[in-house]
């Protein structure tokens, strides 16, 4: 492997930083639903739907942006992956959809049995959520047929095996994560009590989670490492990932809960950026024959529209950032349940 | 079924369910600027009332338009991959900048639109509600001028052959101000507004009629309405407009529209009819003589070419486009004749005493629903059997992987999902309304107080 700064790469890397930043963001809010069913009492349950109230919208937006971007960027690979995972993407739409519309009812009515039902289903379809993106993940790194016309000959069933799965506990067992150290932030007393008891758990999750597909990878994927054979420097990076995550524990144990959720941030990026080198240059890699492969070069749009999508980019991106910013900062701080509540 | 039709029937339920509420979160948006700005600028207390109750349906319809957007996104690649690989380089610029300017602007600042009122100054949240309202109009100027380039392709040349064909851009403002962009664009904006303004007089007079939240509404209803004076009547202008580009760019659409068969002679324009497609005639029609030719060409006497020079597989179903297009421009007529009529009971100052009047703008909320639904099914109907008008026809469009079976289960998924989607969007709707304004929101906000004792 040999990174070109040719606008094809920029492409691969900002598609790249797009979908790091929706993992990073609904990352968190997935994960506060996956944890929901263990907060008892209706109160606390509310605090914690009320913790991500004002941005979980928002970040499925970073969805809708990488989406957006990847057919722009890279037709044949939007196509093709859309196209040949329609049944999984169709049930992933429907979960997504679901999961609003169980946040939106679930504090309208007072009864037990209502809010109960309501807090099951954005439970389970925020782990269905993860868990499908993760088996997502998973297929990228085993390929997939693809034919010499571009197109997907597989099945959804086929989509599905033990290692696969495996990245798709893992992501669940990564928003888990993530989410245990938002709420920890975002919450106090009896409450961050409770949460902080799921942080230390779910960190050991994930650790083992990760741990095990790691090695699966190196055993069963090799190619997966090839890039870190030819660039040795390119372990800092897998290492940077291995201290970010050991960071989480010893920054709560500081009681510096903002700084563990950074470093949740940055393990949740350096792990994608080992996934996005071990790829590159394919975006899509043939079961069928290697020469099918979909690359940042055949499954590229045009150089002109590479090339005017950037300076969109460059005008666009700073101005982003900058009200993202300042929108978390303008909700900082614990929250408060009041009459705009859900 | 085949897989061709599934796909079809899927996206447009897809669509339609989905534009229900972008067009109210446009129409919604304006108006909030126009509420807000006026509390700013009066510091009468009821605007914030006004701006805060209306936030809230905002906020509602917001959140389905972006549930039911994220499925269409998805869509293009589920079900059209042949069409994504073909356009993808066209529309990539297109979308980029929709993500970047649109997408970001409105869901960024609706956080604080939504729940900051508490947390910032008036005039930093009145500037988020500028942001959002600029954000919806951003992501309708990006998606209108994608499809537009569907309509009226420009910009492009076509790479590579038969299956591997595709289009690149070569000149990205040629792209964006395609033929029929501009003209559509003020079309759908206007409609968007037709839709938000007439919620806005539908709950109003809701409110008048029950003798509830009489100052609140008042105001409100004044808002409304002028926002559909105004957007009614350039409706018409932009309708105009949309009619004459649609004869110079997509002859065979508007032939359809008018059911003008013939080429040789001049066009009548039909206030209704029904077409029989065989016979090539129109039964139970009644027509303005030559008008149609008189609209397109300003001359009576023009002929205008019709469906009959056409090969016969590339003209649209003719008398579905005829009905959704008459619907269409009459219920556009209604909406310009009530919005006068409301005007002009206001001037006399009799409007809040017209209980006849107050009940149809109860239900008037239907109509520009109704007419956007069939404009533009009028529109995408009209341009078939193309896809891409005159480059890539629908049929060749799918995607190769997906199978019949397949789109029968998603689209029993989607029946379910939006079935519940819509009953949640009803109740909550029904819920506020009932609710109405709040007392409270006629209380400065915690910021503002903070600051009254600080200057103390």
């Amino acid at each position: 492997m040999s990174f070109n700064f040719d606008l094809n790469s920029i492409w691969f890397v900002l598609i790249g930083v797009l979908l790091t930043g929706y993992a990073i963001l609904d990352g968190f809010d997935l994960g506060v639903g996956a944890l929901h069913l263990f907060m008892k009492g209706d109160t606390n349950r509310r605090i914690l739907i009320n913790s991500i109230g004002p941005v979980w919208d928002g970040n499925e937006v970073w969805l809708v942006t990488g989406g957006g971007a990847l057919f722009a960027a890279f037709p044949h690979v939007y196509a093709t992956v859309f196209s040949g995972f329609y049944t999984a993407f169709m049930i992933l739409l429907f979960v997504l959809i679901f999961r609003a519309v169980a946040i939106e009812f679930r504090s309208k009515q007072p009864a037990q049995w209502w809010r109960t039902a309501w807090d099951t289903a954005f439970s389970f379809s925020s782990i269905l959520i993860a868990f499908l993106m993760g088996v997502a993940i998973g297929n990228i790194i085993t390929g997939i047929p693809v034919g010499s016309d571009k197109e997907f000959t597989g099945s959804f069933l086929g989509m599905i095996n033990l290692f696969t799965i495996m990245v798709g506990i893992t992501t669940v067992s990564l928003f888990m994560m993530h989410g245990a150290i938002y709420l920890m932030m975002k919450t106090e007393g009896e409450v961050q009590t409770i949460v902080r008891k799921w942080t230390n758990n779910t960190i050991i999750f994930f650790v083992i989670c990760y741990l095990s597909t790691t090695m699966a990878t190196l055993i069963y994927f090799p190619q997966m490492v090839q890039p870190f054979k030819t660039h040795p420097w390119l372990f800092t990076l897998a290492l940077l990932n291995m201290l970010a995550i050991a960071n989480i524990p010893r920054e709560i144990h500081l009681g510096k809960d903002f700084k563990a959720f950074l470093s949740s941030y940055a393990s949740i990026a350096a792990l994608l950026s080992l996934f996005a080198i071990g790829l590159y240059p394919n975006i899509i890699q043939s079961t069928t024959d290697p020469a099918y492969n979909l690359t940042v070069y055949n499954a590229s749009s045009s150089q002109q529209t590479l090339k005017i999508m950037l300076i969109i980019a460059l005008i666009g991106v700073p101005f982003v950032l900058a009200y993202t910013v300042s929108i978390y900062w303008i909700f900082r701080g614990k929250v408060k349940i009041d009459s705009m509540s859900y | 079924m085949s897989v061709e039709l599934l796909s079809r029937i899927q996206f447009a339920f897809t669509i339609a369910f989905h534009y229900i509420y972008p067009p109210l979160s446009i129409g919604l948006g304006i108006a909030l600027v126009i509420m807000e700005g006026l509390f700013i600028k009066t510091k009468n207390p009821i605007y914030q009332q006004i701006t805060k109750f209306w936030v809230r349906i905002f906020a509602l319809t917001f959140a389905l338009g972006v549930a039911t957007g994220i499925v269409m996104e998805f869509e293009f690649g589920t079900n059209w991959a042949t069409y994504s690989r073909y356009v993808g380089d066209v529309f990539g610029s297109a979308l980029a900048a929709e993500g970047i300017f649109a997408f970001f602007l409105e869901s960024g600042f609706l956080a604080v639109l939504v729940f900051g009122w508490d947390k910032v100054s008036s005039k930093m949240h009145f500037f988020s509600t500028i942001m959002v309202s600029l954000g919806s109009i951003m992501s309708a100027v990006w998606i209108v001028v994608a499809n537009s380039w569907q309509q009226t392709p420009a910009g492009y040349h076509i790479v590579g052959e038969g299956i591997n064909a595709r289009a690149e851009i070569t000149d990205f403002w040629q792209m964006v101000f395609n033929p029929s962009s501009v003209e559509r664009l003020a079309h759908t904006l206007s409609g968007a507004w037709l839709s938000g303004a007439f919620l806005i007089l539908s709950v109003s007079a809701f409110y008048l009629l029950r003798k509830k939240h009489l100052e609140f509404s008042k105001r409100s209803f004044k808002v409304g309405l002028t926002i559909a004076v105004f957007a009614s009547l350039f409706q018409l202008f932009t309708g105009d407009r949309s009619a004459v580009g649609i004869s110079k760019n997509q002859p065979a659409k508007l032939a359809a529209f008018e059911a003008h068969y013939d080429s040789n002679s001049t066009a009548d324009l039909y206030l209704f009819g029904w077409v029989n497609e065989k016979d090539q005639k129109v039964n139970f029609g009644v027509a303005i003589p030559k008008f149609l030719s008189f609209l397109v060409h300003g001359d009576f006497n023009t002929p205008v070419r019709g469906l009959n020079s056409f090969s016969r597989d590339e003209i649209p179903p003719v008398n579905f486009v005829f009905q959704t297009y008459h619907l269409m421009v009459a219920i556009g007529f209604t909406l310009i004749a009530l919005s006068i009529i409301g005007l002009y009971y206001l001037w006399r100052g009799t409007l809040f005493d017209k209980k006849w009047l107050l009940r149809i703008f109860v239900f008037s909320v239907l109509l520009p629903q109704a007419a956007n639904q069939l404009g533009w099914f009028s529109a995408e109907v009209g341009r078939q059997p193309w896809i891409v008008y005159n480059l890539l026809k629908t049929s060749d469009a799918l995607s190769k992987a997906v199978t019949a079976n397949q789109v029968i289960f998603s689209l029993i998924l989607f029946t379910l999902i939006y079935c519940l989607l819509f009953i949640l969007f009803i109740y909550l709707l029904n819920e506020k309304i009932q609710h109405g304004p709040s007392e409270t929101d006629l209380q400065p906000t915690e910021y503002e107080k903070q600051k009254m004792i600080f200057h103390k």
